[in-house]
């Protein structure tokens, strides 16, 4: 599609494109050539083939980040108690070893395809085509794509997701988006999960974890969920059938133009 | 330890290149790289000779460009450095700023060495 996009152009560096691919001589005589383009971008235009896809078949995809046991898995399983009666729902499971989460997630009844990595500490586009291509994605309205636990890595390869969730466990601490702030300015939406716990807990604001996101330029929702107690889970219910209705005009419209 | 899949991207574009201009040494590459890419530049100078290795790029210097990380305000209108953990208007202090640089993960330029015996 395009080979010297620079997926990742902002305005500060698009005066560097001019010089295009052209070759040059350097001062020492040798041959260079200035090229502009992202080191990931093999990974991105796999993305962007996932995400033609989804949309194809309508399927919203939404990417769950956080550190291991902030509890991705526990929304998950909550999640589709309270809506898979109504809409169809997938998921991709990613995770170093084992099939743990996926036979979970199973046991509520819904399909899940589990990915192991081995030692790759996040998913890439790559490794979601290839799970895609074993659903039928046709039979799916939300796939869930739950990333490998880490706060570092994930955030810089695009999988073709429409949104990115990231969760933050209130054990872990309300300065976390400040000492992870690649991971957390690109959220479209932070959970800050287990608030169960927080009578417990004298140390972690969820104020402070909110003021902390915006410092980092992001106007994500910032909701309080507990797995434990389903009735805090309405905001990220509501949230999540708005994104579908959201979705399912946006495929519609790109079907009729 | 993504530093070393960033680094075998880069290898396999530096390839392509010098495939591409049919030359037989890579000699110098340059990238640039911002703190938000999530990519630290350390790491990647260490990896960068393990995944270089066998390559057309094997034996090459890898020069890494920081980049700063600049804001932009549409509330004042003016553009400012940011840190990583803190990307709020420098003149006015708003939040809702727009990120201009400090994202990026990029090959910049590759520098080869043709063998001229032959034209
Ligand atoms: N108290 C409490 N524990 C939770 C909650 N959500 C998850 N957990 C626990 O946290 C641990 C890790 O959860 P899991 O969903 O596997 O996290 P993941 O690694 O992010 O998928 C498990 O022991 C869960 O029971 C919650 O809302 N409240
Ligand atoms: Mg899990
Ligand atoms: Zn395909
Ligand atoms: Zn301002």
């Amino acid at each position: 599609m395009c080979d010297t996009c620079g997926c990742n152009m902002t305005h500060g560096n698009q005066h560097l494109l001019a010089p295009g691919g052209k070759l040059h001589k350097t001062g020492q005589g040798n041959e260079a050539v200035t090229v502009l383009k992202n080191l990931l971008s093999e990974n991105d235009h796999i993305a962007v083939h996932n995400r033609q896809h989804f949309d194809r078949h309508g399927v919203l995809a939404l990417n769950l980040m956080s550190s291991p046991g902030s509890g991705k898995t526990s929304l998950l399983e909550a999640t589709i108690g309270s809506l898979g009666n109504r809409y169809r729902i997938a998921v991709i499971e990613g995770d170093l070893e084992t099939e743990n989460d996926a036979e979970r997630i199973r046991r509520c009844g819904v399909e899940a395809i589990q990915i192991t990595t081995g030692t790759a500490c996040h998913l890439d586009a790559h490794m979601v085509h290839d799970a895609l291509h074993r659903l039928n994605l046709d039979d799916i309205d939300i796939l869930f794509i739950e990333n490998v636990g880490n706060l570092v890595c994930p955030a810089g390869f695009d999988l073709g997701q429409h949104s990115n969730i990231t969760l933050l466990s209130v054990t872990e601490g309300d300065d976390k988006p400040a000492k992870y702030p690649v991971m957390f300015r690109v959220a479209e939406l932070v959970a800050l999960t287990k608030v169960d716990l927080l009578p417990l807990l004298d140390d972690f604001d969820p104020e402070r974890a909110r003021e902390n996101i915006r410092t980092l330029a992001n106007a994500a929702p910032v909701l309080e969920t507990s797995a434990r107690q389903p009735e805090t889970l309405q905001t990220w219910l509501q949230w999540l059938e708005d994104e579908i209705q959201q979705h399912r005009t946006h495929c519609e419209n790109a079907e009729t133009a | 330890m993504h530093e070393l899949s960033v680094c075998q991207a880069l290898i396999s574009q530096v390839e392509e290149l010098a495939q591409r201009e049919m030359v037989q040494r890579v000699e110098r590459v340059r990238v640039g790289i911002g703190p938000l890419s999530g990519v630290e530049p350390q790491l990647l100078q260490h990896a960068y000779p393990l995944a270089a290795a066998g390559t057309l790029a094997e034996n090459s210097e890898l020069e890494i460009e920081n980049r700063p990380i600049r804001v932009h305000c549409p509330t004042c209108g003016k553009t400012s450095d940011a840190n990583a953990s803190r990307l709020l208007c420098a003149h006015c202090g708003d939040w809702q700023t727009t990120l201009v640089s400090g994202d990026e993960l990029m090959l910049l330029q590759v520098e080869f060495i043709r063998e001229t015996d032959n034209v």
